[in-house]
């Protein structure tokens, strides 16, 4: 058996930021008892973490953009079709199949986000819509750029938009967003 | 399913942050005041106890996983049986209904439903974006991932379709903050008024900062029981407070994860699946639904939650309520947003869909003797958020539906100037009231309805 004084952890300096707090140097039952008494110790770490998330039967919709194309899903036996990518359908249950959505549609719903999560926070005031689609029975949600963020108006809905896409793709649904078309 | 009394809850307070003790600890202060509440001491209640359901929303803002067994293990009620529940906003009420089933089906006399949330480990913005991975990671998140832009998009459609004005969505937070003056457990208590709610900065246009609820770290607790485990906790020494407050209806809706995706019924089938028994039997009402769909309303679409619209008429159709406006006494409702107590007004059929903005103006939703500072045209019928809602109260989130539900049960047993020490937010012979919990984006929806017996 190893010699008790021998038998320690390793000493490093990583990760600590506090390296003592006031302590009684006696410990009796009143200074035990004050104990209670003392503030919280509140430390801070860092929690960052890689993920692999695959698209799965979702990938030809993110291949597609890369490729400035805007697909949908739809139904074969009811025609009902998807704006988002779906595998089956809601009501029938069958696998649907990929269609190609048109590149202009209209707002349905939007917003100006003036603040956000933490990996937004950078591109506030951003404007977030939904749209709407000829041919889609479900809506988009997507990013509005080439409008006043400041001068946000319920006249934006109903506003014809048209996509455009990244040049260089990141494989993210932002690959794709809209700007007013002209009428 | 055998009769289910709610007995005793507790609440810890709401508070931005509460550094000063571990989660299990706060737990442990609802969890107490519940057991004290009944005249118990805590050995003998752990006695009694048949098990417990544990809530709480997000692994990420605690960074511990099984959350749920350190609170059971704090409590003193290992081994007993327990379960976590899961279901983002609405976890509290699923968390409620869990110990509901628990004691209706006879599988125990007395359940214990507990929840919390810490939700200040980390910094606001970062809570968010938490909070947004409650939204599809692969579609909705990575386009700006927030849940107020959420909400605010659908504040335009509902604005745009039916006139809804950002004046009428501030009633809301004027209402809830003066409510919260009167109850001690409030995290943020305020006199306000419209122009403070539309001055405040904007977060998500048009919801500005005082149209939305804050983050708390809380907890709280309800003691449900069967007569058999009533009769245990009395032969045991409890007060059990009389009259009784017993749950006479749940309710519980779904709706699709991308708001995006919700689908578009048609008049037919909403009037066949979603109408309610008031709207399907009015000729008024039928007709008024027609002319919208006849301009292009669409069900649910991004203004409506069908899962709050199912969940109250699972619940009112259990109760035997059939015009909640008229049979509720009040409701503590999911007021996230502002916006969204005005959506679910028109989900829990206190007005027609399209109609909620009037309806928060009108007055009909205030309490009877407080004064708001507002001209409100009409006299109150069924106060929503007498408690101050999540707006002020807080909305640590597996609490919130708990939180609820203590409130709740307080009305009906008529004790409120006991626990806030003060008697303004007391309904005068409060009958019959109802709890809402709401996830998402209306993804899961309860409506669990608590009524006083005799």
């Amino acid at each position: 058996m190893a010699n008790e004084n021998e038998t320690k952890m390793e000493e490093t300096l990583e990760g600590t930021t506090l390296f003592n707090v006031p302590f009684p140097k006696k410990l009796d039952a009143q200074t035990l008892a004050f104990l209670k008494q003392m503030s919280p110790i509140i430390v801070k770490y860092p929690y960052q973490i890689n993920y692999l998330h695959s698209y799965g039967q979702d990938s030809p919709f993110f291949a597609g953009l890369a490729n400035k194309v805007f697909l949908g899903c739809r139904d074969a036996e009811t025609g009902y079709t998807y704006a988002n990518p779906r595998g089956h359908d809601m009501v029938t249950g069958q696998e649907t199949e990929w269609v190609r959505l048109p590149d202009e549609g209209h707002v349905h719903a939007f917003t100006v986000c003036h603040f956000g999560s933490e990996a937004f926070l950078p591109q506030c005031p951003f404007v977030l819509i939904l749209v709407e689609f000829e041919g889609a029975n479900t809506l988009f949600l997507s990013r509005l750029m080439g409008v006043d963020p400041n001068q946000a108006s319920l006249d934006w809905i109903g506003m014809k938009v048209k996509a455009r896409y990244l040049r260089n793709s990141k494989f993210q649904p932002t690959d794709v967003y809209f700007v007013p078309a002209e009428t | 399913m055998r009769p289910v009394y709610a007995v005793s809850g507790g609440v810890s307070k709401f508070a931005k942050a509460r550094p000063d003790k571990t989660f299990p600890a706060v737990i442990k202060e609802a969890y107490d005041y519940a057991i004290a509440d009944l005249g118990l001491e805590f050995r003998p209640f752990t006695e009694l106890v048949d098990g417990s359901v544990a809530s709480y929303f997000s692994d990420h803002f605690a960074r511990q996983l099984m959350a749920g067994i350190m609170a059971q293990d704090y409590l003193g009620l290992c081994p007993k049986p327990s379960h976590r529940v899961e279901g983002g906003g609405a976890t509290g009420g699923i968390c409620f209904q869990e110990a509901w089933k628990a004691v209706a089906s006879g599988y125990m006399d007395i359940c214990v439903a507990y929840g919390f949330e810490t939700m200040s480990h980390v910094e606001t913005w970062k809570g968010n974006e938490f909070i947004a991975l409650a939204s599809d990671v692969s579609f909705d998140y990575p386009v700006g991932g927030f849940y107020s832009g959420y909400y605010a998009m659908m504040v335009t459609r509902h604005m745009k379709e039916f006139g809804t004005t950002v004046e009428q969505l501030a009633h809301v937070s004027v209402k809830n903050y003066t409510h919260a003056l009167y109850n001690p457990y409030a995290q943020k208590s305020q006199r306000i008024s419209i122009q403070d709610v539309r001055n405040a900065p904007m977060v998500a246009w048009p919801l500005t900062r005082l149209d939305i609820c804050v983050m708390s770290d809380g907890a709280a607790a309800t003691i449900l029981a069967s007569e058999e485990g009533l009769k245990k906790l009395e032969q045991a020494g409890a007060h059990v407070t009389r009259p009784l407050v017993k749950v006479s209806g749940i309710g519980r809706g779904t709706d699709a994860m991308r708001m995006a995706d919700r689908p578009h019924q048609s008049y037919d089938d909403f009037m066949r699946y979603n109408a309610l028994p008031h709207e399907v039997n009015s000729d008024e009402t039928r007709a008024y639904y027609k002319r919208l769909w006849d301009k292009g309303f669409r069900y649910p679409g991004v203004h409506s939650f069908r899962a709050g619209r199912m969940a109250g008429k699972e619940a009112c159709k259990m109760a035997q309520v059939n015009d909640p406006l008229k049979e509720l006494d009040f409701i503590e409702l999911h007021d996230a947003y502002t916006s969204s107590e005005i959506q679910t007004y028109e989900d829990m059929g206190l007005c027609r869909y399209g109609e909620g903005g009037p309806f928060a103006a009108s007055g009909k939703a205030f309490m009877p003797g407080v004064e708001y500072g507002l001209n409100l045209p009409e006299k109150p019928i069924c106060p929503v958020n007498p408690s101050g809602g999540l707006i002020a109260c807080g909305h640590p989130v597996g609490a919130t539906g708990l939180m609820q539900a203590v409130f709740a049960i307080w009305q009906l047993q008529g004790t409120i100037k006991k626990h806030f020490k003060s008697p303004v937010l007391q309904i005068k012979n409060a009958q019959r009231g109802a709890i809402h919990s709401h996830a998402g984006t209306g993804t899961y929806v309860t409506v669990s309805i608590l009524e006083r017996e005799g």
